[in-house]
């Protein structure tokens, strides 16, 4: 369900992002000549190139392409999630840097809901966990808070240790479970991507 | 307090037999008197079931197999087997020289009467006489879950009558197993899901046995639900899109639910009434920690909870109203800081909860007296205590048969049992009450969120 949202959305900010793109080349171009050989009588084809020539299929997967990639960019950048010191809810360095590239797209699109759940390790009595996870999730969101994103926009959740990324019991697998998942639930149409 | 009036009851039931039911049944024990088996306090008494009479073999083995059962379980009695064939009735009495010879105290002699109830007469060896004598009624469904708790309650109070101490085998115990509520009977039996609990955690009974109270984590997070046991219904009592429920606890008078719910600052504990409305109020102010998992004392003005107000998750013990907080375990107790899930046991003076040591949580239990730590277990990883009604045997999760499932033990004696196998792990496990057997509604429930905010 939650994945079907999720896929949607990016369905979506493709799309659009897409015939953004598309529309882009310089000047308008003359209506394509049909492509193929002509007509089977071979009166008239004139193979003479047009002046102002369409972007080619080359270019067109080209800017296709980059344009996957920047959606690509800006949903990984949205929904990379942070992690956590055992039992604690501060914001690590490398977590800011994770919340602090997010910044500029939140800002530069308004319509964009997101939804943070906070997440444990395995250690710990579940019903405390259940708890710390809401606080991660919450850090993360007075975190975007300060920095100017509506917090009406985020809304957090804890799913505690129920739902583990990393299996086994050492401390990769615990680290990796130490986390904040963002997910965007709304206003997937976004397509400003802010430069780096 | 309690006890009185359950003794009281007790003797309002013995009288209301009437002396022509009780010579029909061939024994003689006057109604209304209570007579204590002989034997010293310090060692359970040594107790003989009889084969019971009355029905068809399968059935009535069936029946002293769950008598004796119960009475090994509630380890309170000794279970003093012999040769049927050794023994034999003189003149349809127990032989009492011999079986005084073999240590037994009292005889339990048990009848299925044609009118479907179970007719039970304990015998003090002693006096060679029935010391206590009762009907217990029974489902007409033989062999049922119903049937069985009938069985279970004639145990209960055959165990009242010869240690002054109810046994716990009409009980049941509600956990968690595949992302919903089960409940399986204190013998391990009649293991079943309940319906309309999908995604529950963290059970919790109504002191009346009619309603469990539980969270539900779905994607949408974490809310708190209120199932009738006796209709089946299902009702959520929180109903918010963001923040976290969790840990739900009734009073001991049944009428207030504690559960801890969390937004943007830490979670506190919150009090509702599930049954008469108003609004939800904040019972802590942990300021911005986690303060979840309430227990209350028997007597309602206290509870314990799991704070990690001082860094680390502690148990602390506060007034009702939440004032009062005090730091419950300050001495070492594990080699991490890390305690949690407290249970105040039934009779007051003790509360058992988890410790961590080597990474893996213990139970202890501390003394509400002296602060006197004990441990329970050391073996596997084992967490999530709920004490039984008799504040002796607790259920709890444990990791020791190489998955998570529920065991009983007897804090006392330090003997576990397995309760639950097989079929996906089972944890969170919650005793329940004295089950009466289908009593009626307590209540009605009336079911908006309402939380201040």
């Amino acid at each position: 369900m939650t994945l079907r949202v999720r896929s949607f959305a990016l369905l979506a900010i493709a799309a659009v992002t897409l015939s953004g793109c598309r529309g882009k080349p310089e000047t308008t171009p003359e209506p394509m000549p049909p492509a193929g050989p002509s007509g089977p009588t071979g009166e008239m084809s004139t193979p003479a190139r047009p002046m102002n020539p369409g972007p080619t299929a080359a270019e067109i997967e080209a800017a296709r392409a980059d344009s996957v990639r920047r959606v690509e960019a800006v949903r990984n950048t949205l929904t990379q999630p942070i992690h956590f010191d055992y039992d604690a809810d501060e914001i690590r360095p490398d977590a800011r840097a994770v919340l602090e590239a997010k910044l500029p797209i939140l800002l530069a699109n308004r319509q964009v809901r997101l939804r943070i759940s906070g997440h444990t390790d395995e250690r710990g009595s579940d019903e405390y966990n259940l708890a710390l996870g809401q606080r991660r999730a919450a850090a993360a969101r007075r975190f975007l808070e300060t920095r100017g994103v509506d917090p009406s926009r985020i809304d957090i959740v804890s799913f505690g240790e129920e739902r583990p990324v990393g299996m086994g019991a050492s401390e990769t697998a615990w680290a990796s479970n130490r986390r904040d998942e963002f997910e965007i639930v709304a206003g997937a149409e976004t397509r400003t991507v802010p430069s780096q | 307090m309690t006890s009185r009036i359950r003794w009281f009851v007790a003797l309002v039931a013995l009288w209301s037999l009437t002396p022509a039911s009780l010579a029909a049944q061939g024994d003689t024990a006057r109604a209304g008197v209570r007579i204590s088996l002989s034997y010293d306090v310090n060692s359970p008494p040594g107790i003989a079931v009889l084969p019971v009479r009355g029905g068809e073999r399968p059935i009535t083995d069936s029946v002293r197999a769950i008598l004796q059962r119960d009475f090994d379980y509630g380890s309170r009695i000794t279970i003093v087997g012999f040769n049927e064939a050794d023994l034999p009735l003189v003149s349809g009495t127990p032989n009492f020289e011999v079986f005084e010879r073999m240590n037994v105290h009292g005889i339990v002699q048990a009848t299925l009467t044609p009118g479907g109830a179970l007719h039970v007469a304990l015998y003090d060896v002693r006096t060679k006489q029935p010391a206590n004598v009762d009907n217990f009624p029974l489902s007409s469904n033989v062999l049922s879950p119903a049937w069985r708790q009938g069985i279970h309650r004639a145990a209960d109070e055959v165990e009242r009558w010869a240690t002054g101490v109810q046994g716990i085998s009409a009980t049941r115990i509600a956990f968690v197993r595949n992302d919903q509520i089960w409940q399986v009977d204190s013998d391990g039996e009649n293991a079943t899901p309940i319906r309309g609990t999908a995604g529950g955690r963290s059970p919790a009974w109504h002191p009346g046995g009619q309603y469990l109270a539980f969270n539900v984590l779905t994607d949408a997070g974490s809310q708190i639900a209120l199932h009738d046991v006796f209709s089946g219904s299902t009702s959520r009592l929180t109903s918010t899109t963001s923040g976290t429920s969790g840990s739900p606890m009734f009073s001991p008078d049944g009428m207030t639910l504690f559960y801890s719910f969390g937004l943007d600052r830490g979670s506190d504990l919150w009090a509702l009434d599930p049954f008469r409305g108003g609004r939800a109020r904040r019972v802590t102010a942990g300021g911005g920690s986690e303060n979840i998992s309430p227990s209350f004392s028997p007597d309602g003005r206290r509870f314990a909870f799991t704070s990690g107000r001082l860094i680390n998750p502690e148990v602390y013990i506060a007034d009702v109203d939440g004032t009062n907080v005090d730091l419950l375990i300050t001495s070492g107790s594990g080699d991490q800081s890390y305690r949690s899930n407290p249970a105040w046991s039934p009779d007051g003076r003790q509360i058992a909860f988890q410790s961590m040591i080597d990474s893996r949580f213990q139970l202890m239990v501390i003394s509400l007296q002296n602060r006197a730590v004990k441990a329970l277990t050391s073996e596997s990883q084992n967490e999530d205590p709920s004490w039984a009604p008799d504040g002796r045997h607790l259920v709890f999760t444990s990791r020791r048969s190489g998955s998570d499932q529920l065991w009983v033990l007897d804090s006392e004696s330090g003997r576990p049992r397995q309760l639950t196998r097989g079929s996906g792990a089972a944890k969170h496990g919650a005793w329940s009450p004295a089950l009466k057997g289908g009593s009626a509604p307590t209540g009605t429930l009336i079911t908006p969120d309402r939380r201040e905010r």
